[in-house]
């Protein structure tokens, strides 16, 4: 059995993948995908992988290696599908629609007029977020009218021709924090809290996290939502909305989970590591 | 295990022998590092966040 972990920056979570790996007497040859050529005819000894885990930081080079690799029918952890479909908030959005999972109400728009009028749509405070985009980045919280066209005027005269795409989400109000449950191989893991004085809480962004107890309705939406992106491992994000519950806020497909292991006591790069290999050996699909 | 932070000159002390690519933290001056030398150990700034990094 060949298993290859691709990255472009070896972080606390990789090692911890790495030595998981190893703990399981199971050989994974660590790929820094800065350094590699790829020939997209013929990927040759790449094909020779029973299974590529991706753990790169970058999005870009991510979507590089798994089209090449998985276009030539290696097994990729995430698959494509599951990777463009998560890190996309728009596909993330008509995914969780699909199937049937309770989300925030988002007005999408191309323009910085139309924009305004998809915010207003949702009614003041809003949200807006790059389509693409992590660790709370650019997300922007519109009070009012002034400020939405302040922030749709620069994101369209400053920003990428991307940053034009208006994502807009109704704002929750949740209380301080949220949640994050880890879902490896279909079955929910582990849950955190996130916690932070900042209307942002993501730990990208200075937020603490607690472990939290998995209930049925935090295993049920997060497996849910796995499935819906066709997700192998997936950190599922949820805000409590006071009235409608909890929501499925976003899909992170290369989920960070360092401060997370000790917090909830699950070992999560094990788990990962151990259904890597049951994809491997052909156990699990 | 040892290793000098090019940015600080202190020096930054491993437990473990580090793999090429990781990324370790300067406790004296907070830069994150990369190790790019494993013999001897080997340290330059890591390159900074871009915008399609994130999970």
């Amino acid at each position: 059995m060949r298993i290859a972990m691709t990255y472009t920056r070896l972080r606390a979570e990789e090692r911890l993948l790495l030595d998981a790996f190893e703990s399981l007497g199971v050989s994974v040859e660590p790929i820094d995908l800065r350094a590699v050529v790829f020939d997209p005819i013929d990927p040759g000894a790449w094909r020779s992988f029973d299974a590529v885990i991706d753990r790169s930081v970058s999005l870009s080079s991510t979507l590089a290696a798994v089209r090449v690799l998985q276009g030539h029918g290696v097994r990729c952890i995430n698959q494509l599908q599951a990777i463009e479909t998560c890190s996309d908030k728009l596909s993330t959005s008509i995914a969780l629609a699909r199937a049937g999972v309770p989300q925030a109400r988002v007005r999408v728009a191309v323009t910085a007029e139309a924009g305004l009028a998809a915010v207003e749509q949702l009614g003041y405070p809003a949200v807006v977020k790059p389509v693409v985009g992590s660790w709370g980045r650019l997300v922007a919280r519109l009070s009012d009218r002034d400020a939405a066209e302040a922030v749709l005027e620069h994101r369209e005269t400053l920003g990428s021709a991307q940053q034009r795409i208006v994502y807009a989400q109704e704002h929750i109000n949740k209380p301080g924090h949220d949640i994050r449950v880890f879902v490896v191989g279909g079955h929910a893991i582990a849950a955190i809290t996130r916690y932070s004085d900042h209307w942002v809480t993501n730990t990208a962004r200075g937020g603490t996290a607690e472990g939290l107890p998995l209930t049925d309705e935090l295993r049920d939406l997060a497996v849910r939502s796995a499935a819906a992106a066709g997700a192998d491992v997936v950190a599922v994000d949820l805000l409590e909305c006071p009235e409608r519950g909890l929501l499925v806020n976003e899909l992170n497909h290369s989920m960070e989970f360092r401060n997370s292991i000790a917090t909830t006591g699950v070992d999560i790069p094990r788990l990962v590591a151990e259904h890597t290999v049951s994809i491997a050996e052909g156990v699990a699909a | 295990m040892r290793a000098v932070c090019p940015e600080c000159d202190a020096v930054i002390e491993f437990d473990r022998p580090p793999l090429r690519g990781q990324i370790v933290r300067c406790a004296d001056c907070g830069v994150e590092l990369e190790v790019i030398g494993l013999d001897p150990i080997v340290l330059e700034v890591a390159p900074e966040v871009e915008e399609d990094w994130g999970e």
